[in-house]
């Protein structure tokens, strides 16, 4: 289970995250919503330990874990996975050797063996089946002269293959087709487990009818002024966000 | 016998004096020639210093400055050498070919010691070397005593061939000046692979100089791996001459020494010919890697290909000078010249020059640099996904470098470069 008390957070001296309090317990999704520069991608980069984003109060736990005091890679073995809102291009890195390396290192975090060429690309090649991609993927360069939609599904192929216990997805859904949009809830869906948990950080309603969330957040102004079930995010839909920060 | 040791370029003059009656080809009359006009023209110039256009970048006075003896070659025949790279190997300990090292039999073409052969080298030793444009050519032709001698005959696939120089330990700096002649004649080809490398605890100069002569229709590639011992110096000099339809493909990687010039002076001197020039320099504290290179595009319909890449750690500096000449004749030109630096401390250092003159109207060239640190995106999209900041480091690094490596073709070539920038990554991360 993901707990945050209080957290809050500055960007360049600029606080951003104003006192942030969420509980995501185990086998559940949860949604955050929320207008443009309201801090969902913030919360997202200090969950996964990016440089530069400074905790300045609260806490973040992961089953108990304290989470803000580990680099990034530690946070990421310990299960945390950070779907980015717009992936990284990493010219002259092969993807399928950067997808082994990664799931090498999250392996050995776990004490379990690593995979050899040969295993990783059957691992690789049923996963790729599963979310309809092509093969020709793992050959590319990570990321380079993929689609904006293709670039969402290099992130959900290597939430996919690491299995984390806690999968962020920030704003995954942008940029994607209804089809692509039925790719990404299937691979999410796929992993839901009793100890898998999610937060899906998402502008429209429409990924929700596909991964349909425990809990809906709203987040303004980097605190979260509202919580409900699924039919919150229909009536954000419906209503805007003027009509919560009426309310709150 | 106990010498006065003089240092710099009148160091070196003295020992010319003293050894003159000793020196390969001293009872032929076209080397003494040479020699001796070498060490007119030497004695004139010296070392070259900051002054001197071609070397503002990099400061030779820690080479001028000191000392060097002639090498003592005090290796054994112990000497643990990896396995060769490929069918064939020609070692030189101190510059000096030792044949009881060497695995040269069955070539089917002539492979040896330049030393043994010097008498049928008339007109074909110095052809294409400039020791009056060049000190340390110069320098080298005034004193050199041996080098690789290769000839392979038209047509013949030479396969790959390793030249392999050691250094031996000793108390007091030494200097040595192997020159090495190249020759493929029409349609022959060969993969030549360099690899120099020196004890960490001697001082020394390593200055080669290399004669390469493509005939029509030749392919030379050509991997230089330089991992001269920290003390070491390496000052090297290539010419090559690529007649029509001829490729030289060569890449240089400066992974040791405490100062290193690769300096390559190639001409395209017939038509459809081709040049690759790639190279990394990867520098840590203290050390300093200066490539130049200058071009000559002196046929029509030519190709050439420039990718540099250094990456830089500590305190250390890394130069490059690109020149490229297109001839009034060259038309339809087309080159490339790209320089990259990959600063990984603030205290290092990077100069670049790339020069283009351009006398022909039909001409494609371009040229760029870049200069930058680690992208913290990159290097933070990496650690998200569990790899450990050090080699998330490496892989960035590996990836700065593939760029250049991957237009290596042959793989025997490529491999020797991607374990050479494997192992330098290991030391740097240790
Ligand atoms: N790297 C940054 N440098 C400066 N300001 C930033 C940076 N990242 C985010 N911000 C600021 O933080 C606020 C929240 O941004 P963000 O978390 O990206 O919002 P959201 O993802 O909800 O659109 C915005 O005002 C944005 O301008
Ligand atoms: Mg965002």
């Amino acid at each position: 289970m993901l707990r945050i008390e209080g957290l809050t957070a500055e960007v360049e001296g600029k606080p951003i995250l104003k006192g942030i309090d969420l509980e995501v317990p185990a086998g559940e999704v949860h949604a955050i919503m929320g207008p443009n520069g309201s801090g969902k991608s913030t919360l997202s980069y200090v969950l996964a330990g990016r440089e530069g984003y400074e905790v300045t109060g609260g806490s973040a736990t992961l089953n108990g874990v304290d989470l803000l005091g580990m680099e990034p890679e530690e946070r990421a073995a310990a299960g945390v996975f950070l779907a980015f809102q717009y992936p990284v291009e990493l010219p002259g890195v092969g993807n399928a050797n950067f997808l082994r390396t990664a799931l090498n290192a999250i392996r050995r975090g776990k004490g379990e063996s690593e995979l050899d060429a040969m295993q990783f690309l059957k691992l690789a090649r049923a996963r790729l089946k599963e979310l309809q991609m092509s093969e020709d993927m793992l050959k590319r360069g990570v990321n380079v002269g993929f689609s904006g939609g293709e670039k969402k599904r290099n992130e959900v192929l290597q939430m996919a293959l690491l299995r984390p216990s806690l999968a962020i997805l920030d704003e995954t859904d942008s940029g994607l087709d209804i089809d692509a949009l039925k790719i990404v809830a299937d691979g999410v869906n796929a992993l839901r487990a009793p100890d898998f948990s999610a937060l899906v950080i998402t502008h429209y309603q429409r990924l929700l009818d596909y991964i349909v969330p425990d809990k809906v957040h709203v987040l303004m102004q980097g605190r979260i002024v509202q919580t409900g079930g699924p039919e919150l995010a229909k009536q954000l839909e419906a209503s805007g966000y003027a009509s919560v920060q009426a309310a709150a | 016998m106990n010498t006065v040791v003089h240092s710099g370029a009148e160091g070196f003059l003295h020992r010319f004096e003293g050894l003159r009656a000793r020196l390969p080809g001293q009872r032929l009359d076209w080397v003494q020639a040479l020699r001796e006009a070498a060490a007119a023209q030497f004695r004139t110039a010296g070392f070259p210093t900051r002054r001197v256009e071609a070397w503002k970048y990099t400061d030779l006075r820690p080479v001028s400055d000191a000392a060097f003896d002639e090498a003592l070659t005090i290796l054994g025949d112990d000497v643990a050498l990896p396995a060769p790279r490929g069918e064939r190997r020609a070692v030189f300990v101190d510059g000096r070919f030792r044949a009881e090292l060497s695995q040269l039999d069955d070539a089917g073409f002539a492979i040896g010691s330049l030393a043994e052969q010097l008498p049928r080298l008339e007109g074909r030793l110095g052809a294409l070397a400039r020791p009056a444009e060049e000190p340390l050519v110069a320098l080298n032709t005034m004193l050199f005593e041996d080098g690789l001698l290769v000839t392979v005959p038209a047509g013949v696939a030479g396969g790959v061939l390793e030249l392999r120089s050691l250094t031996s330990r000793s108390e007091r700096p030494s200097a040595f000046h192997p020159r090495h002649l190249i020759r493929l004649e029409a349609g022959a080809s060969l993969t030549l692979i360099e690899e120099a490398s020196g004890p960490e605890d001697t001082r020394y100069l390593h200055n080669p100089v290399f004669e390469i002569e493509l005939a029509e229709g030749a392919v030379l590639t050509h991997a230089r791996i330089q991992r001269e011992g920290v003390k070491g110096f390496q000052l090297g000099t290539v010419y090559a001459r690529i007649e029509s339809g001829a490729t030289y493909d060569n890449f240089t990687l400066n992974a040791g020494a405490r100062l290193v010039r690769n300096e390559i002076h190639a001409v395209l001197a017939g038509p459809k010919s081709a040049c690759h020039m790639n190279g990394a320099q990867l520098l840590r504290d203290g050390q300093h890697a200066d490539t130049t290179t200058v071009l000559d595009h002196a046929a029509p319909d030519c190709a050439s290909r420039q990718t540099y890449k250094t990456v830089l750690s500590g305190k250390s500096r890394g130069v490059f000078q690109g020149k490229i000449h297109v001839h009034q004749v060259a038309q339809r030109t087309d080159g490339y010249q790209m320089n990259q630096a990959l600063l990984l401390s603030p205290d290092a250092e990077i100069d670049s020059k790339p020069q283009l003159e351009i006398y022909a109207d039909d001409v494609k060239c371009s040229h760029g640099a870049t200069v930058g640190a680690l992208d913290a995106d990159q290097l933070f999209y990496l650690r998200a996904r569990g790899i450990p900041e050090d080699k998330a480091r490496s892989i960035l690094v590996e990836a700065f470098l593939q760029e250049a490596i991957e237009g290596v073709t042959d793989e025997t070539a490529r491999a020797a470069l991607e374990s050479a920038v494997a192992g330098w990554w290991e030391k740097e991360a240790a």
